[in-house]
């Protein structure tokens, strides 16, 4: 836990960009008068990573009881049941059993490597999640270069399970890595060009500026409907997401029935559950920007009513200058994390839905997809939605 | 040995040499040798393939078995007629009925004993149940080498039903030794012919989904369509059987062509069909050809079982034999259509209580040469698909 601590906490403490953070806000508006400004960023910092730590473990947690559940009832079955009510403390329980498994390395392994490879993956991912906005007014790192950001974090993890593959010293787990490889690299183009799609209607890199950019018609301006580009974007980015995060039907680098278990097939253990981990937190993620670029991020009518009602400011200018904490605004903010948590998870219950159903592409199979079909498609929508905003804007000026 | 691997590489993927004087140092670098098993979750059981890859192209295989050996024909030489029945529910444990049906028939060739008809139609019974059994672990576990997970428990749904089917009729789920020399152990019990009858309208309902959601799926068709083709020449020069044949467009089904018991009289009746590949996905005789006519055989055991329960008469289920069985001089070979293939059982006997020589042709064992000749040029992934159309159980290729 320790050297993935820490890398998480060099990347976290990072200020990208030149948003501000809710929690040094917060910590300015109660305890300003009373510690100095460099404590204030340090309690600010450890604050985020903390959540930020605590928040992947939870989605993780619950992620692999929803995906036994999910699994279970495709199949025929229940899935978890008897660790508490319908097993909702199973993935605690498998975390405990995890904790305590032996820790083992290979005798030939590469052991720094080996070691190094599942803190690097999930430092990785826990960067890539400090740019995901809680609510509208609360965030960890409110990044203008929001998009690009998660991309170059998540990617980053490609790195880890190269490493992991190689550091095992397994034929099966370079197989592995050098699939992910190949995959990563093909998908990240489509991927990114996808999401410029609707980063075009949006006019920001930054997820907080994007979602708050749909809170017009009644909160059913998603950019979903704002350009008629964006379905096809959205169903190329979600195909390249499923790649990117390595869920079936591409999960080539783990392919179990070919190559045992792909990277994974000498780690156990805690550093095999960091790997798992950054799975889910990666499907959080990138569900979350296809939430926040495609499907209207916070906004919902629900959103929007709660908006109207209890007003939207989190931090308002007080009497003497200093900014204080709205309360009033707490329940619209609440229900504008919970829809974009909702739609988030809507996405990952679509890829579960599908790794349960599908059968796994070959790997060749992967590349003609990524390199002839999803990345030209991918050009031809930027292109189209390039000419529909140009000419809107030249049309409505 | 790893060096003794055929190296059948496609010449199209070796470097090219225009010149001796322009290329003096072979730049490729050598090809990976994986141990593709025993411990491998796609092998089945613990068969291994030695393998040899140029990144993930197959360039060699070699399969290496051995691992169950269980000397279970010389046990058949050392036993008693009857107790070496136990033993052949043991090397295609997914198809147990059907061992025990291949043996009986073979030691009954010698013992000229006549079955009752009522024994004949419980057998097929259980024989075509069994069947449909295999093919459904057979389906659904290739399902799982292709990826889906899925349609694996939906298999094994209806298989849970077969099983406890042959648990109400024998007392055992998985190794029956219910068909005996003679005939079989017991009559069913009350209700069991209504029950069989039910599960096939139900097993009618549910067969659709498998077609459904993996025959037809459009990944499915991809990953094993065009994919290890064996020919019409190659298929009858490795002597495959069963739906390894029937998947490249052979006519061939022994329960027509070479019948035993009353699987003629069915023929004839015109109850069931064989179904033959026909090439429709892809080339003739590809993987998915071979598991099309494992889906499509279901459909026809459970005609064949209607058929059975329509003619079921009353009467004795095992034939006037005496205690300790004591066989005829002689020797006698009986192939049974297993559902892997011919399971043949060759014995012989010099009038004793136990056997001289006790020989068995495994269909898996026989269908597992030809993965040498068509893995190589694969890749690593169609390697697992080729592997699982083969449909082995290493419990009989090693017996």
């Amino acid at each position: 836990m320790t050297p993935a601590l820490l890398l998480a906490q060099e990347a976290a403490a990072v200020e990208v960009g030149s948003g501000s953070n809710a929690f040094l806000e917060g910590l300015v508006a109660t305890l300003g008068e009373y510690l100095p400004m460099w404590a204030l960023w340090l309690g600010a910092a450890v604050t985020g990573v903390a959540i930020v730590m605590g928040l992947i473990s939870l989605i993780a947690m619950f992620s692999v009881w929803l995906e036994r559940k999910v699994a279970g009832h495709i199949q025929c079955r229940y899935g978890p049941m008897y660790v508490g009510w319908h097993g909702w403390l199973q993935s605690i329980a498998d975390g405990v059993k995890l904790l305590l498994k032996e820790d083992m390395i290979p005798r030939d392994a590469d052991r720094v490597l080996f070691m190094l490879a599942p803190a690097l993956v999930l430092a990785a991912i826990v960067a890539a999640m400090t740019a995901y906005p809680l609510a509208p007014g609360v965030f960890f790192a409110d990044i203008d270069l929001g998009v690009f950001f998660v991309l170059a974090m998540s990617s980053m993890t490609t790195i880890g399970v190269v490493m992991a593959g190689w550091a095992s010293n397994s034929k099966w787990t370079v197989f592995g890595a050098m699939r992910e490889a190949a995959q990563v690299v093909a998908y990240e183009i489509p991927l990114g060009v996808a999401l410029l799609v609707p980063v075009m209607v949006a006019g920001t890199l930054n997820l907080r500026e994007a979602s708050e950019l749909q809170s017009d018609w009644y909160g059913m301006g998603w950019f979903m409907f704002k350009n008629p580009f964006m379905l096809p974007a959205f169903v190329l980015y979600f195909i390249a997401a499923l790649a990117e995060t390595k869920r079936a039907p591409f999960d080539l680098p783990e392919a179990e029935s070919e190559l045992v278990a792909g990277f994974l097939t000498e780690y156990s253990g805690i550093r095999w559950s960091f790997f798992f981990m950054e799975e889910y937190a990666a499907m959080f993620l990138m569900s979350a920007l296809a939430a926040v670029f495609f499907l209207g991020g916070f906004e919902s009518p629900l959103t929007w009513a709660a908006g109207e009602f209890f007003g939207r400011e989190l931090f308002v200018a007080g009497a003497n200058g200093a900014t204080e904490l709205n309360l009033q605004a707490i329940p619209y903010h609440a229900v504008a994390g919970l829809t974009l948590l909702l739609k988030t998870f809507a996405g990952i219950f679509l890829m579960m839905w599908l790794r349960w159903t599908l059968p796994r592409v070959r790997v060749d199979q992967v590349m003609t997809m990524g390199y002839k079909y999803l990345t030209p498609l991918a050009l031809v929508c930027a292109l189209g939605a390039a000419l529909w905003e140009a000419g809107k804007q030249a049309l409505l000026g | 040995m790893a060096n003794e691997v055929t190296k059948t590489m496609p010449p199209s993927t070796r470097l090219r040499r225009t010149d001796a004087s322009e290329v003096t140092v072979d730049i490729r670098t050598p090809d990976l040798e994986i141990n593709f098993g025993p411990q491998h979750p796609a092998t089945h059981g613990v068969m291994r393939v030695l393998m040899r890859t140029d990144g993930e192209l197959v360039t060699g295989a070699q399969p290496h078995l051995g691992y169950l050996h269980r000397c279970a024909e010389k046990i058949g030489e050392n036993v008693e007629w009857l107790q070496y029945l136990p033993y052949t529910d043991r090397y295609d444990y997914l198809a147990s009925m059907n061992n025990n049906l291949g043996y009986s028939l073979a030691v009954e060739a010698l013992l000229g004993v006549e079955i009752p008809r009522r024994a004949t139609l419980i057998r097929i019974i259980c024989a075509e149940l069994n069947r449909i059994g295999s093919h459904l672990v057979a389906f659904g576990t290739y399902g799982l080498d292709i990826g889906a997970f899925t349609p694996f428990l939906y298999c094994f749904r209806e298989r849970e039903w077969m099983m406890s089917l042959f648990e109400k009729i024998c007392g055992a789920r998985l190794t029956y030794s219910y068909i005996r020399i003679g005939g079989v152990f017991n009559d069913a019990p009350p209700g069991w012919f209504e029950e069989v009858a039910r599960f096939c309208d139900v097993f009618e309902q549910k067969w659709p989904e498998y077609v459904d959601l993996l025959l037809v799926n459009q990944i499915y068709v991809k990953r094993t369509a065009n994919v290890g083709v064996i020919s019409r020449e190659m298929a009858l020069d490795f002597g495959l059987s069963g739906t390894m044949v029937r998947g490249s467009g052979i006519d061939w089904d022994l329960r027509r062509d070479m019948p035993y018991m009353c699987y003629g009289e069915i023929w004839r009746d015109g109850a069931y069909k064989i179904p033959v590949a026909k090439g429709e996905m892809g080339t003739l005789g590809d993987c998915w050809d071979r598991s099309w006519v494992r889906v499509m055989e279901m459909m026809e055991s459970i005609k064949i079982v209607r058929w059975c329960l329509d003619h079921m008469v009353d009467g004795p289920v095992i034939g006037e034999l005496p205690k300790t069985l004591k066989v005829p001089a002689g020797e006698a070979y009986v192939g049974i259509e297993n559902p892997r293939g011919e399971l043949g059982h060759y014995v012989v006997s010099d009038g004793g209580k136990v056997s001289v020589r006790t020989r068995v042709r495994g269909p898996s064992f026989c269908n597992l040469a030809v993965l040498e000749d068509i893995l190589p040029g694969s890749l690593v992934g169609d390697a697992v698909a080729i592997i699982g159309s083969t449909d082995i159980v290493v419990g009989e290729t090693d017996r």
